[in-house]
């Protein structure tokens, strides 16, 4: 394994930061080569992308604190749009050059401007000759912002001759940018998923403190053995991890078993963690409800999960309303006539053949049809007569603000509104029960 | 309200009663909607507490470490009425703000189309809330509100910091109403209140960016949810969702809410005002068929209250039996007249003797004095109805499907309609109640001296000796029965000990022969006896109330004008007014015979006829020929000469004119296809 090494920064440091970015080693030295020293200009702009939890957010925060490099590190997510963003980057400025807790709001709404106020900023003996990195985590939303915005931060050294390097972080692929053209074109780096032998060796490295590492590394490979299947998410995991050790450690804290008796471990572990697969990795229930569950030792089952809870209840129109819908999106309209027009006793037995025709129409997913259409089905799916009132067209727009339908254009009421109808057929069997 | 068109005087007076009823009615509904939500909100509450304990002894503990920081929140599950969901969140909160926090922010989707509207909202509501707490912190949200612009989650942080540090600065004798009922650092709720309509982008925002400064702002989320929690995992995907701690909180279905304000006010003889059969009919099928509001059926109730009142000028007397006294005897005679005129009085008139028929119909003050006995009469009735009708439904409501309905608002009305014991469903709950068991039976007539004595009628008492009576009867019986039973078995011991078919054919048929002729046992008898007696008290007491008299002064049976005004059918009246223009104009030369097209009628209204005889797509240029024929009818006579192809300007114009009213109506629009057609939007064509 390669150990980081460079000419720059003390080795003790160097040291310590490789044992706080296990299996990254390869992605530091490389960032760090390409940093160079301190006060060397590096590249302009620095591309990182890989899946989630691929440690590019953290691997980026501890290289920089721990080397104590200059830095401002901004979430695009929190600050959304264009103004917030550049204003913040300049309030950590501010804050990190001068000494004095005081900073005055900044106004900046322009580039034009952030340019300007940036290199003021950047101008205090703190920051002079070192390379100031500017951090942008979840890049990606720097697309919805102005056009300027990502061209302008991706060559911000040549913009204001300063020495400042860019980093940006996402999930996505560069290419899915699409910058305009004439971009600069960012160094990309790609951060690689941890392997299931990472996963286990990050996991393990922080364990509790009233037991042995081994002892941990053993419950997380149970713990992998389980759940890498489905989730190879790191937080995810160490969320699972912390939550079910608990129950892991029962034997072991009731005498039945000691630390080193891991088949009786796993015989005990293994059935609640598939548990905890369907109901608490699917939030389907909460931590917190799971945790108070293993207290009280009760079975899961007492306590219903988000999605068993899926009958609605509708007024009785409502419902005639959403099947029609669901007819209406389903079957072709000239089918309407031999389905609809018939009298009652034909209905019933023209139920078989809307079924066969069903399994293709079903693959094509609903369409849309005409409101007039929608009631002249209920008209002819409900037994006794109905009248057009005012309670009926409004059920059909609180259907919509309910998401059960949806409106299908935004053109003018007056113009023959369309609709699509969008629940499954599942719930509509279980309505029309 | 105030103008009332009847000449009648009262009108104050029933203004007045009409007020106060209602204000009665109004704090009664509220009473019981404070009363139906307390649990849920009690449970809102613990849950609130318990997130934020966890929140504030965290840090040190290992697990605590390793596992990431979930928002708390709270999926309400309300029901589609979204009408009601108003009042539930108010009420929420109101006990918020007086036990948990100060700091509430609701937010509905309209506001929040976008991540910063959103904010923007969410630090509105915050940072006024605060000034309603304590005034000093004025001159702070003024400065805040100031440069709002600046709306991201780092300002609401060091605002709220900038809250928390000032209270526990305070003065102890301030902090003492206001911080001793909340907790040190109190969580910032945050309420979704119809979560369907949040459009995903903005929730996963601003949930992600929340849960990032979790360790900072103690936020607690509650969605309100219409339909059900999975619309969760639809608008969130699990990377969002898994930064979340869900808890389901279920509100009371909104049947159970409408039963229970059903039995509060109407199945009392608390209120004076009643429903008629057909008018709760059409609240109750407004109810189920359409919108499951309570607050639309309080509404309708409420209505049904002020209509009573405006026509019925007797409703002066709908009023608390102490008041009745005085005021029937301030009676005016033109009032007494209407008495008189009352269809159930007559009826009653009718059945006296001819010398106090007379001095009814004359005298007014023996009228008066007749009066009152009748209203007391009425009220007595009122009170043993509702009485009988719980122990009939306690009867009716455990027989196998129902046949007189599974809640209390059917039998309710099923006694309104007519007589109860008539009617074929009755019959048939008899014929099922005959064949109750036995513990069924001992816990129904329990169930029924309790009703019994706890009501206010005085003549139950005899009632609930003779039910007491059957009780300790049966109780009698349990040896008697055990006997009964020993036989049985000991034939059934029999049948299995022949094997031989022939035999078992013969004990076969002999036990059928036995069972048939078997004399009913006592069991039998005394449950044919409670069934009876039962039934007995239902004729007595379960008179529909049409065949009261004086009826009219208590029930308000107007189904067709609620109807009218709750139940609006817009199409239909539009239809009616173009088709039919005498309907709402009222002008005699209107009056059209069926088909024929009138050319006395609007411009419109031709047009409209015209354009129904129309397909899909109507050409404009013979639809103008149509109506200038029409219209020209009845110019015939000096028309002639200007007869020519030429259509007359004036015609053009008005024939424009309707039609782009139509256009305005929605019924046309012009169509694509063929520049000179206009295409239909309404039925036809198709």
């Amino acid at each position: 394994m390669p150990s980081l090494e460079h000419p720059a920064y003390p080795a003790a440091d160097l040291l310590h930061l490789e044992s706080l970015v296990p299996c990254r080693e390869s992605q530091v030295s490389m960032l760090l080569s390409i940093f160079g020293e301190r006060q060397q200009f590096s590249f302009p702009s620095i591309f990182i992308y890989g899946h989630t939890s691929s440690g590019k957010t953290y691997v980026m925060q501890t290289l920089l604190t721990t080397l104590q490099l200059p830095h401002v590190f901004v979430n695009c997510v929190e600050y959304f749009t264009s103004r917030l963003l550049l204003e913040e980057i300049l309030m950590q400025l501010q804050s990190s050059s001068s000494d004095t807790e005081q900073t005055c709001p900044v106004h900046c709404d322009t580039l034009n401007d952030f340019v300007r106020l940036f290199k003021q900023a950047v101008a205090s003996p703190a920051l002079q000759d070192q390379t100031l990195y500017i951090v942008l985590d979840r890049a990606e939303q720097l697309r919805e912002m102005e056009a300027n915005i990502l061209p302008a931060f991706l060559r911000l050294q040549e913009l204001t001759d300063r020495n400042v390097t860019v980093v940006l972080l996402s999930e996505i692929v560069w290419e899915l940018f699409s910058p305009s053209v004439g971009c600069f074109e960012p160094f990309t780096m790609y951060f690689p998923d941890y392997s299931i032998g990472h996963l286990q060796k990050i996991l393990s490295q922080n364990h509790p403190p009233e037991y042995s590492a081994d002892f941990y590394s053993a419950y997380i490979n149970i713990l992998l053995g389980v759940f890498y299947m489905v989730c190879r998410d790191l937080k995810e995991l160490r969320h699972l991890a912390a939550l079910n050790f608990a129950k892991y450690c029962e034997p072991v804290v009731r005498g039945e078993a000691n630390e080193r008796d891991t088949r009786k471990l796993w015989k005990n572990i293994e059935p609640h963690l598939k548990k905890a697969m369907q109901t608490l990795y699917l939030r389907e229930i909460s931590s917190s409800q799971w945790e108070r569950l293993q207290n009280d030792g009760g079975e899961p089952g007492q306590l219903k999960g988000l999605s068993a809870h899926t009958h609605v209840e509708l007024p009785y129109y409502s419902k005639f309303l959403l099947i029609a819908a669901y007819l209406a999106s389903y079957n072709p309209v000239r089918t309407d006539k031999r389905f609809f027009l018939k009298h009652h006793g034909k209905i019933k037995k023209t139920n078989f053949m809307k079924k066969h025709e069903k399994t293709s129409n079903h693959l094509l997913g609903p369409k849309p049809f005409p409101l007039d259409r929608l009631l002249a089905i209920l008209y002819s799916i409900v037994d006794n007569r109905v009248a057009p009132t005012a309670n009926i067209f409004s059920q059909i727009t609180s259907l919509v603000t309910l998401q059960l339908l949806s409106m299908v254009g935004q053109n003018d009421q007056l113009d023959g509104p369309r609709y699509k109808c969008t629940v499954s057929l599942d719930f509509i069997r279980a309505i029309a029960r | 309200f105030r103008g009332r068109n009847d000449d009648s005087e009262d009108t104050e007076l029933r203004f007045v009663t009409c007020q106060s009823l209602w204000n009665q009615i109004k704090l009664e509904t509220e009473q019981i909607q404070e009363d139906l939500n307390k649990q849920l909100l009690d449970n809102l509450v613990s849950f609130l507490s318990r997130s934020l304990s966890e929140f504030q002894e965290k840090t040190t503990e290992w697990t605590c470490r390793m596992k990431f920081r979930e928002i708390p929140t709270a999926a309400l599950v309300l029901g589609v009425n979204v009408t009601d969901h108003d009042l539930t969140f108010r009420g929420l909160a109101d006990v918020l703000q007086d036990n948990v926090t100060p700091y509430i922010a609701l937010l509905e989707a309209k506001d929040c189309s976008g991540i910063k509207n959103l904010m923007q909202k969410l630090m509105g509501q915050l940072m006024n809330c605060d000034i309603d707490v304590d005034l000093l912190e004025d001159e702070d949200s003024v400065q805040v509100s100031q440069n709002r612009i600046r709306c991201s989650m780092s300002s609401l942080i060091s605002w709220y910091e900038s809250v928390t540090k000032k209270t526990d600065s305070e003065t102890p004798s301030k902090k003492r109403n206001s911080s001793s009922r909340h907790w040190q650092s109190p969580p910032v709720v945050v309420i979704f209140k119809d979560m369907e309509s949040f459009s995903t982008k903005v929730l996963q925002d601003f949930i992600v960016i929340s849960s990032q400064h979790i360790h900072e702002l103690p936020l607690v989320l509650i969605f309100g949810i219409a339909t059900s929690p999975m619309i969760i995992h639809r608008l969130l995907p699990h990377s969002v969702s898994s930064l979340l701690c869900i808890e389901l909180f279920q509100s009371l279905s909104c049947k159970e809410h409408l039963s229970t304000i059903i039995d509060k006010l109407l199945l009392t003889s608390q209120f004076p005002f009643k429903l008629g059969e057909k008018v709760l009919q059409v609240l109750i099928n407004i109810f189920l068929y359409h919108d499951f509001s309570v607050q639309n059926f309080i509404k309708g109730f409420q209505l049904c209250i002020v209509e009573h009142f405006y026509s019925q000028p007797l409703s002066v007397l709908c009023c608390q039996l102490v008041d009745v006294k005085k005021r029937v005897y301030s009676l005016s005679h033109d009032q007494c007249e209407n008495i008189r005129r009352l269809p159930s009085f007559r009826r009653y008139v009718e059945k006296q003797e001819s010398g106090k028929q007379v001095a009814l119909l004359t005298n007014d003050s023996f009228l008066k004095e007749e009066t009152e006995k009748l209203l007391e009469d009425l009220h007595v009735y009122h009170e043993n109805y509702v009485s009988i009708l719980r122990c009939l439904h306690v009867f009716t409501s455990s027989l196998p499907k129902y046949p007189l309905g599974k809640q209390i608002r059917e039998l309710h009305c099923a006694c309104l309609e007519n007589r109860v014991w008539e009617t074929e469903e009755y019959e048939s709950s008899l014929q099922l109640a005959r064949m109750l068991n036995k513990t069924d039976l001992v816990t129904m007539l329990q169930q029924c001296v309790e009703i019994l004595t706890s009501s206010s009628g005085k003549e139950f008492d005899k009632t609930v000796e003779k039910l007491k009576e059957f009780l300790t009867q049966f109780q009698n019986l349990g040896g008697e029965a055990s006997q009964e039973q020993d036989v049985s078995v000991s034939s059934q011991m029999e049948l299995q000990k022949k094997t031989d078919l022939y035999h078992l054919q013969k004990t076969l048929l002999e036990l059928k022969e036995s069972r048939r002729s078997k004399k009913l046992t006592k069991f039998e008898m005394l449950r044919f006896e409670v069934v009876d007696y039962v039934d007995s008290l239902v004729r007595k007491y379960l008179v529909p109330a049409d065949d009261r008299t004086l009826h009219e002064i208590a029930y308000f049976n107007a189904a067709a004008v609620l109807r009218g005004h709750l139940n609006a059918a817009p199409r239909t009246a539009l239809h009616t007014a173009l088709n039919n223009p005498h309907w709402y104009l009222k002008n005699q030369a209107l009056k059209c015979d069926g088909g024929g097209i009138s050319n006395k009628a609007p411009d419109i209204c031709i047009v409209y006829k015209l354009h129904l005889e129309c397909g899909r797509l109507i050409n404009l240029v013979d639809w103008l020929e149509a109506f200038s024929t029409v219209v020209m009818a009845a110019e015939e006579p000096n028309a002639d000469a200007a007869s020519s192809d030429q259509v007359d300007d004036i015609i053009h114009a008005r024939f424009i004119r309707a039609v782009s009213e139509l256009e305005l109506l929605g019924f046309i629009k012009p169509s694509k296809q063929k520049t000179d057609h206009v295409a239909r939007l309404t039925w036809g064509g198709c």
